[in-house]
């Protein structure tokens, strides 16, 4: 799972008829210190995460273990809203 | 599978309810040498890791069987913690 930072949000009117009334995000993903790295995605929101707020994604064929995600159509889900990460030294 | 470093836990509060009573750990996959290698990650805990240990772990919808039957949202999981390595 990686950490991300919700950046904005996806409408699609037009879409998978799986997709519906699901939330689509914006993310980036972002290091443990919060600076963010890499390419931004789309990302189905289960926990009403808003922007701005660092959250949790799951990926890849796991993205449809989360609540109300099976036999959907998606690679990556956000399962959490980070509170706190704390690293060694 | 993949040795890494715990380097760190994450708390969420608000999570997936299946992620619930799982600890989440910030790990560093690490090189054939050691070094850090690649983008630090979380995984969920199924070996009782802690922070500065050296563990391997697995990734994609494989992560998800040591909770079975639980099906639990994870792309990377700890299962196993490394004593010693030999090459």
């Amino acid at each position: 799972m990686l950490l991300a930072r919700v950046t904005g949000t996806v409408v699609a009117t037009r879409k998978d008829e799986r997709l519906v009334s699901n939330k689509l995000l914006i993310v980036r993903p972002v290091d443990p210190a919060g600076t963010l790295e890499g390419s931004s995605l789309v990302a189905v929101d289960t926990v009403d995460a808003g922007v701005g707020e660092t959250v949790l994604i799951v990926s890849g064929s796991s993205a449809r273990m989360a609540t109300g995600m099976k036999d959907c159509p998606v690679d990556a889900v956000i399962v959490g809203i980070v509170d706190e990460v704390s690293t060694a030294g | 599978m993949q040795v890494a470093r715990v380097v760190g836990t994450v708390v969420c509060a608000h999570k997936d309810e299946r992620l619930s009573g799982m600890t989440l750990l910030l790990i560093q996959p690490l090189a054939k040498d050691g070094r850090p290698f690649g983008r630090t990650l979380v995984a969920t805990d199924a070996a009782g890791a802690g922070i500065g240990e050296d563990v391997f772990f697995v990734r994609g919808a494989e992560a998800s069987f040591p909770f079975h039957p639980r099906t639990v949202p994870t792309d990377a999981s700890i299962v196993g913690i490394v004593d010693s390595v030999y090459t």
